[in-house]
């Protein structure tokens, strides 16, 4: 259980440091973020079949399921996805940011059913699947659990990429002004701070972590619907406010909270009410300390 | 003639949903278009008005059903009331948890709520009966005129076939001027309260709620007041649907694109406008029934069609948002008789 509870908890971890480097940067609460999470699922999907088409050896790597293609769709569809978040950016968002926070609110709830539907268009309602291989687990000698060598891949993948967020945030120039811009945005662009650009970076980084996490999700769950990553939208924004809005920091800890006690509370309660979980903890949260354990915005 | 009196049926049909999403709009236009609280659970409050007023109103329950109570076969002003009585008691507990913190995080709250109903829609089938719904949820003052419509029947057996047509279905007329009666009442209580200091409040709010409580305003008071206000009205439309559909189920609430609906249409209409609402509410509810005709010529399979027409109203509020924020009717910026005439004096 605890296992489960880590796995689901990378993949929320993942949409919620993208979601709440845009929340802090961007200053609204961009309700997309999960279909983002989708289109990077079924952009993946797309490469992965144009790979097949150019004929690219299949072959699994090691134990697990899948090999060289599905690695390359993945980069390709993070790419791909932070290049629909700027042009989405660029069409709508921009031109909205003047009107204030609450009209971007409005806006991205359009670009959620927009997206969304787009995807169900193309695809229709039911599960696609990236392989139709089915991978039992198996035991590690040493800790005495069973895990799946997929599994394995997930928890390692969302760790490295929260760790190359991480030393991008604190090493590079750009991730300490993306930094500076979420703690106070006018002060960033006084100190000459090139504000474009942080939104430009904040939109790549944040999309691309969302892309990362839908695949995560589709190779978890093996199979991927229009409305996967919707149904991730609330447990991501309860993370987001567990760990404090805009601390990419607490949203690591807020993911991993939610994720485990999703899979713990199916020990006590009914497995149907699974999704009741984080809001029942954002309620807490809201009552208890608003700002999120690490104190955001 | 029969076919311009089943375009007559239509329109009564048609608009009897349309004045039904009125009547949200009415109530998402206090709380945003009033006071600027986000609320994306519109399609929660309406569930719950739904089927507190079928299981206060319908028959109890049968050997079928897997629900064991409700089914008070009580009148219908108790179950509107029932209904809305439980959409406050709802929204003052979300309130109390969201509304002391930034406008976003009742957006979230309301989402987490809407979602948490819809659980319990579907998986508590002693109260909801789960899959199966509600069923024979009885519409007010149904027997009295069906009764009228079969004497009327047999008294003028020679009348025109279009003439029986147009009062076979005087059930649907009569159920639109109840509708639109409430939509009528609700347009005339919104209007005045807008027009009253406590509207006054709600609008200085919106605009700084620093300011007003530095004036010594309770602000957390007020946009309480507000959003249970628009969350009875909502429980009110919920109520109103079910009496009218006769069936509910979880899957009546189109969850999502129900809530999707109403913020087009009111910000489509013109946000903190009362006439906007109501507008807003038929031309959209206009346009949707309107892409459902058309989908019948495009060589589609029913869930594409459906998608969309989505992708359609979701350009559509983009598109208002960057050509037209205010909507078509904007919001009357003095809505003080005495700041009119203080203006045209100065």
């Amino acid at each position: 259980m605890v296992i489960y509870g880590l796995i689901s908890g990378s993949i929320i971890t993942l949409g919620a440091v993208g979601l709440s480097l845009t929340y802090g940067i961007l200053n609204f609460a961009n309700f997309a973020h999960g279909d983002i999470m989708t289109l990077g699922a079924f952009l993946a999907l797309i490469c992965l079949t144009l790979m097949q088409a150019l004929r690219i050896p299949a072959t699994t790597f090691g134990a697990l399921s899948f090999g060289l293609p599905m690695v390359l769709a993945l980069m390709m569809a993070m790419v791909l996805t932070g290049g629909v978040a700027i042009l989405i950016d660029r069409i709508l968002y921009r031109r909205l940011r003047k009107s204030g926070r609450i009209v971007l609110l409005i806006a991205s709830v359009g670009v959620a059913f927009g997206l969304r539907n787009v995807i169900q268009f193309i695809w229709g309602p039911l599960p696609q699947y990236y392989s139709a291989e089915i991978q039992l687990a198996r035991k590690i000698p040493l800790l005495g659990i069973r895990i799946k060598p997929d599994q394995i891949f997930i928890i390692g993948l969302a760790a490295f990429l929260v760790g190359m967020l991480h030393l991008f945030l604190q090493k590079t120039k750009t991730g300490k002004a993306m930094r500076a811009a979420s703690d106070n945005i006018e002060l960033a662009r006084v100190s000459g701070i090139n504000i474009d650009r942080v939104i430009l970076y904040t939109w790549i980084i944040g999309a691309a972590l969302a892309a990362a996490a839908g695949i995560l999700g589709g190779l978890e769950n093996k199979f991927i619907t229009p409305n996967s990553g919707w149904e991730m939208l609330l447990p991501i924004f309860a993370a987001v406010i567990l760990g404090g809005i805009g601390s990419p920091y607490g949203a690591i800890a807020g993911g991993m909270i939610i994720g485990l006690s999703e899979e713990i509370s199916t020990a006590f309660i009914s497995t149907a009410y699974k999704p009741a979980v984080p809001f029942v903890i954002m309620v807490a949260v809201l009552l208890i300390k608003p700002r999120g354990l690490f104190g955001g915005k | 003639m029969e076919s311009i009196i089943g375009v007559l049926n239509y329109g009564a049909f048609f608009a009897i949903t349309a004045g039904i999403y009125a009547i949200l709009c009415l109530g998402l236009n206090i709380q945003w278009g009033y006071t600027g609280l986000f609320n994306i659970g519109i399609a929660g409050f309406y569930a719950v008005g739904a089927y507190t007023s079928a299981l206060l109103c319908g028959p109890p329950p049968g050997p079928l059903d897997w629900r064991t109570v409700g089914g008070l076969g009580l009148p219908f002003p108790v179950g509107v009331l029932g209904a809305i009585l439980m959409c406050g008691i709802v929204a003052l507990f979300i309130g109390f948890i969201s509304l002391r913190l930034k406008e976003d995080y009742l957006a979230i709250a309301t989402i987490g709520i809407a979602e948490v109903i819809r659980l319990i829609l579907k998986n508590e089938s002693w109260l909801t009966n789960s899959v199966w719904g509600l069923k024979h949820i009885p519409p007010p003052l149904h027997s009295p005129i069906q009764r009228g419509i079969s004497g009327f029947l047999s008294a003028n057996p020679d009348a025109s076939v279009a003439v029986k047509a147009l009062i076979s279905k005087s059930y649907n007329w009569f159920y639109l001027g109840l509708v639109l009666g409430i939509v009528a009442i609700l347009y005339w209580v919104s209007e005045r309260s807008i027009r009253s200091p406590w509207g006054r409040v709600l609008r200085a709010i919106r605009e700084d709620e620093t300011v007003v409580s530095a004036a010594g305003k309770n602000v957390f008071r007020f946009k309480m007041q507000s959003f249970v206000l628009g969350s009875m009205i909502m429980g009110m439309a919920g109520s109103l649907y079910a009496h009218y559909a006769m069936f509910i189920d979880a899957n009546s609430f189109e969850p999502l694109y129900g809530t999707f609906l109403v913020w087009v249409m009111l910000i489509a209409g013109g946000s903190g406008n009362s006439k906007g609402a109501i507008l807003g509410a038929f031309i959209i509810w206009g346009i949707w029934a309107g892409t459902d005709f058309m989908s019948g010529y495009l060589a589609l399979s029913a869930i594409r069609v459906a998608s969309l027409r989505i992708i359609t109203i979701a350009i559509l509020l983009e598109l208002v948002l960057l050509l037209r924020p205010s909507g078509l009717l904007g919001e009357e910026k003095f809505v003080s008789k005495m700041m009119g005439k203080s203006k045209r004096g100065g």
